[in-house]
């Protein structure tokens, strides 16, 4: 793949949610949801982030878009820090960053119709004429496979596939760079999960759209992606290429992860050696000292529930941070 | 590209523009499927007609006396005339002109009350719920002070400084039923707050603004019209207890609640006098039961036709 | 080797009577179910996976849904009964005595205000007639057995304070308390994450081993499948598009929405390919009742008969049954 240049580069990013408690609602502790990630997402290419529930891996995508003002860390998207930015400028910012909802059936309002949904964006960057905004929502509705028609229609009419094809193509109506698709089929069936996988596909080819695929469902995940995150409570565990992590995972919660991951061949499942994780996610409230992993880790040592891991790049692209990993 | 099927329906109306003529005509087609709903919008238009067209409708002046023609029964009843279909009262004045006169001030204290208390409830309601932390601690203080108020004493001392009329008793019921509407849409805008389709209008770059009026506001309709219409109803009951204690409007002005109160001393020898303006209220208040439960079933878009 | 059939479904029929109309939620499904097997019921929403199983169960609410048609034999502890013409303090007796099941919410289906040991015991004493003693017993026994830790303590502890996978394991302890001859697990891993599906699959398949459970697993996943199930039966609109042996759906599927299904899953051991297989169109709509195949909109395969009859489930393998009027392997439509 040509070296395309840098279009999101996260740095040290932390969202912390406090907790209050008390009678006076003084603040107790916080929830480390995401507990200092770093990453880069070039233009054109998908970057998965995969990881089960808690690992902040929603939150992430939140923090990027800044829906949740990060904790501290630096969101560097085209080169600008968007948490240093103050609110107008950022409202400049938002047509080229958008997302795509898990939820097909909250993340629409019912009571507006498609065409009003989908047209929404457009009226707030105030740019086209009604006639004109018309025009465009029922392109955008062909482009995702549509009737055009149906924009006068209300979301409790459409199945969820169809529903999530309205929430695309109102996240590209703007013609965006960058979208974060947080579990985007997770909530669909399996016929039309591939129908929408396709064409999320099509359309980052049509339009070179970057994405950031959020989702637990790692044989999904690494179909679409070109390189992957595994994230675990808070932190990223491992990172590389699509290939290189499942062809050499190195960090133990992968390995255990792929192990889990079933296979759709039962020849294949039956010959298969699972790793089993004993135990529970520990609370993001209380993560362990050390790595976050100790506490579940096959491969712990003493070192690794004093000192938190290196998160350092041990072959070419391929970044890890476990104490029993060594470079090269 | 991914083809889809064109959704198999036989419903043109689905595909065409929803201006609001159309939307009525599809809503009458709900409305004739709930006969219950059919009673109720009879019931509320029966008073709203009596109340617009009273001098037309009504025989007598309803503040005419005589006294020579007090405490006639009504007309079938032994003593009584068609010339007095609800029979007169202590006063000698029509019963019945009385009643529709009535409508009037019932009508228009449960419409203007509403408007009032709902108003004043539902600004309180969507500031406190839509920016939270301590703008939303003194407004629920706000609220909670004015349910903390001894209500009795309260209309007590309003009829006391500014006296008694129609203007005083909607002030009243304004203020003492904001509470409840606030709390309401509070709930309400908390709720729908969480919802993704706002967290897409902010991440589009929606102010405050476009997300109250045309996300957040839409969607409470529902809950809040209900209540309005349950509030209405309501008032109409609590205009006749006001008057029942000589403290709605002036003793002149024909109001439900106060030829109730005028018919208590006479329960035993012209009992008509007290159940008629009852029998009002209870058939008002049914009707517009009725109506805000048709109401909340239209509204609700989770009980339109769905799909999967 | 000839094992005993345990359950025998025959041309179940159930609809929904909604003030939409009349939806076909089930209609005409047939499958048996033999000892110590572990039957899955693959589907997608509106398959009707989940109405079959509570249509046996007699857990269908009632209105607005209604029985309309069929047998379910239950070879039990008193015979062989038809399930559906039990009464309901039989089909009580049944559920949790004979037949358990675990459900995809532990959340809801376990009751908050009880703990977690209380619940167990009730069903032990409910069924089995114990004594509030040995039942107690008994249920620290069933949660170390399906891998609770500090069994004695987690005994008093109340559904909140469990996790989602304990819960799950919880919900398990309760179905298998009473010795069932089947479990019925509906969607039972569909909410865990994957690492937790894991355990609870192992669970599962360590519980069969020791106990001889027969299972029925209803799910959507295909990879879940192939680890877990002997046996296969893919639901599509209200009826059975196949049933066969586990190799022989994977290698040799002989539907089309099953190929279909196959196709459209990723495979973590897959090369990354560019695209997806899909079916196109949408799941049927239920509510209209048809007198074609169900899957003919979306069928590449689909010619003039399958318009004109519903196909029957007929012979292709050694427990192999498809109700298609296309042959696949002879890519042309089947004679007769």
């Amino acid at each position: 793949m040509v070296k395309n240049k840098v279009l999101l580069r996260i740095e040290n990013l932390k969202k912390y949610f406090p907790i209050s408690g008390g009678l006076l609602s003084r603040r107790v502790g916080a929830v480390r949801a995401v507990d200092g990630i770093s990453f880069d997402i070039k233009k054109g290419e998908t970057l998965g982030l995969v990881g089960e529930s808690g690992c902040g891996k929603s939150t992430t995508g939140r923090a990027i878009l800044q829906l949740y003002k990060p904790s501290s860390g630096n969101v560097f998207f085209e080169n600008t820090d968007l948490t240093k930015i103050s609110t107008e400028e950022l409202r400049q910012f938002r047509p080229k960053m958008q997302m795509i909802f898990q939820d097909p059936y909250t993340s629409l309002n019912p009571r507006h119709s498609v065409g009003k949904i989908i047209a929404e964006p457009l009226v707030i960057q105030g740019l086209m004429s009604k006639q004109q905004r018309k025009d465009q929502v029922a392109q955008l509705l062909e482009l995702v496979g549509m009737n055009p028609a149906f924009m006068h229609r209300y979301p409790h009419e459409f199945s969820s596939g169809q529903r999530q094809r309205i929430g695309i193509a109102r996240a590209i109506s703007l013609n965006p760079s960058f979208i974060v698709c947080d579990e985007p089929i997770s909530s669909l069936d399996v016929s039309i999960q591939a129908q929408v996988i396709n064409l999320l596909q099509d359309l980052q080819e049509q339009f070179s759209l970057t994405y950031l695929f959020i989702a637990h469902d790692l044989s999904m995940v690494k179909h679409i992606s070109h390189r992957i995150a595994v994230m675990y409570l808070g932190k990223i565990v491992e990172f590389a290429g699509g290939n290189a992590l499942f062809n050499n995972p190195l960090h133990p919660y992968t390995q255990s992860l792929i192990s889990a991951v079933p296979v759709p061949d039962p020849q294949v499942e039956r010959k298969r050696h699972r790793i089993i994780l004993e135990g529970e996610v520990p609370s993001p409230t209380n993560p362990p000292k050390g790595c976050v992993f100790s506490t579940r880790c096959p491969l712990a040592i003493d070192t690794c529930f004093l000192a938190p891991p290196e998160y350092r790049e041990v072959q070419p692209e391929h970044f890890v941070a476990c104490h029993r990993v060594r470079a090269g | 590209m991914a083809k889809n099927r064109a959704v198999q329906t036989n419903d043109s109306f689905l595909d065409i523009e929803r201006t609001f003529l159309n939307r009525m005509f599809y809503a009458s087609r709900f409305l004739w499927r709930d006969k219950s709903a059919i009673i109720g919008l009879l019931l509320f238009l029966t008073v709203v007609v009596a109340a617009i067209f009273s001098s037309q409708l009504s025989p007598y002046d309803p503040l005419e006396q005589n006294l020579w023609n007090n405490k006639i029964p009504p007309a079938w009843s032994v003593g009584g005339s068609w010339n007095h279909p609800l029979g007169t009262d202590s006063l000698g004045r029509d019963m019945l002109s009385r009643i529709i006169y009535g409508a009037r001030v019932s009508l228009t204290i449960g419409f203007f009350g509403v408007l009032l208390a709902g108003g004043i409830g539902l600004l309180m309601g969507t500031i406190a719920g839509y920016y939270g932390g301590p703008v939303d601690a003194v407004i629920m203080g706000a609220v909670n002070l004015i349910l903390s108020l001894p209500y009795l004493l309260f209309v007590v001392f309003i009829a006391a400084i500014l006296g008694r009329s129609l203007l005083n008793v909607v002030l009243i019921f304004g203020i003492t039923n904001a509470p409840i509407f606030a709390r309401v849409t509070r709930g309400e805008v908390l709720r729908i707050r969480e919802s993704g389709y706002i967290e897409s209008a902010i991440s589009s770059g929606a102010r405050g603004g476009r997300i109250i009026f045309d996300h957040i506001l839409p969607n409470m309709i529902g809950p809040f019209v209900t209540l309005a219409t349950f509030e209405m109803s309501a008032m109409i009951f609590y205009e006749a207890s006001l008057g029942f204690l000589g403290l709605s409007v002036p003793p002149t002005v024909p109001s439900w609640g106060n030829i109730l109160a005028s018919g208590r001393t006479y329960l035993t020898s012209a009992p008509w006098i007290a159940t008629f303006p009852g029998l009002a209220i209870m058939f008002t208040s049914l009707g517009m039961n009725l109506l805000g439960d048709w109401l909340r079933d239209v509204l609700d878009p989770r009980l339109r036709r769905a799909r999967k | 080797m000839n094992t005993q059939l345990i359950l025998e479904v025959k041309d179940l029929v159930t609809k929904f009577y909604t003030l939409e109309g009349v939806v076909h939620a089930v209609s005409g499904v047939s499958f048996d179910l033999e000892e110590g097997e572990t039957l899955a019921i693959v589907g997608e929403s509106g398959s009707g996976k989940s109405v079959t199983v509570m249509s046996i169960l007699g857990l269908i609410q009632s209105p607005p849904g209604k029985v309309e048609g069929g047998q379910a034999y239950f070879a039990g502890k008193y015979g062989r009964r038809d399930l559906l013409k039990l009464t309901p303090a039989e089909l009580r007796n049944v559920r949790g005595g004979q037949i358990g099941f675990v459900f995809q919410d532990p959340i809801s289906s376990l009751n908050p205000i009880l703990t977690v040991g209380e619940q167990i015991s009730e069903t032990l004493v409910k069924h089995l007639g114990m004594s509030g003693e040995e039942a107690q017993k008994k249920t620290i026994e069933l949660l170390e057995q399906v891998g609770i830790p500090d069994p004695k303590m987690r005994y008093r502890n109340y559904p909140h304070q469990f996790s989602g996978g304990m819960r799950q394991r919880v919900m398990i302890a309760i179905a298998i308390a009473c010795n069932p001859a089947i479990i019925i697990a509906d969607e039972a891993t569909t909410a865990l994450d994957v690492t937790i599906q894991a355990q609870i699959v192992d669970l599962f398949q360590r519980l069969r081993n020791v106990i001889g459970l027969a299972v029925i697993w209803i799910t959507h996943d295909l990879g879940v499948v192939a680890g877990l199930a002997d046996r296969v039966l893919v639901m599509y609109g209200g009826r059975v598009a196949e049933i066969a042996l586990v190799d022989d759906l994977y290698k040799r599927p002989q539907h089309p929405y099953t190929i279909g299904l196959l196709s459209a899953i990723t495979r973590l051991d897959a090369r990354r390919s560019n695209r997806l297989v899909s079916i196109e169109g949408t799941p049927p709509d239920m509510l209209i009742p048809i007198t074609h195949c169900p899957f003919a909109p979306r069928c590449p395969y689909v010619f003039e008969r399958c318009w004109q009859e519903i196909p029957s489930l007929i012979v292709v393998g050694k427990q192999h049954l498809t109700s298609c009027f296309y042959d696949l392997d002879k890519r042309r439509p089947r004679d007769g």
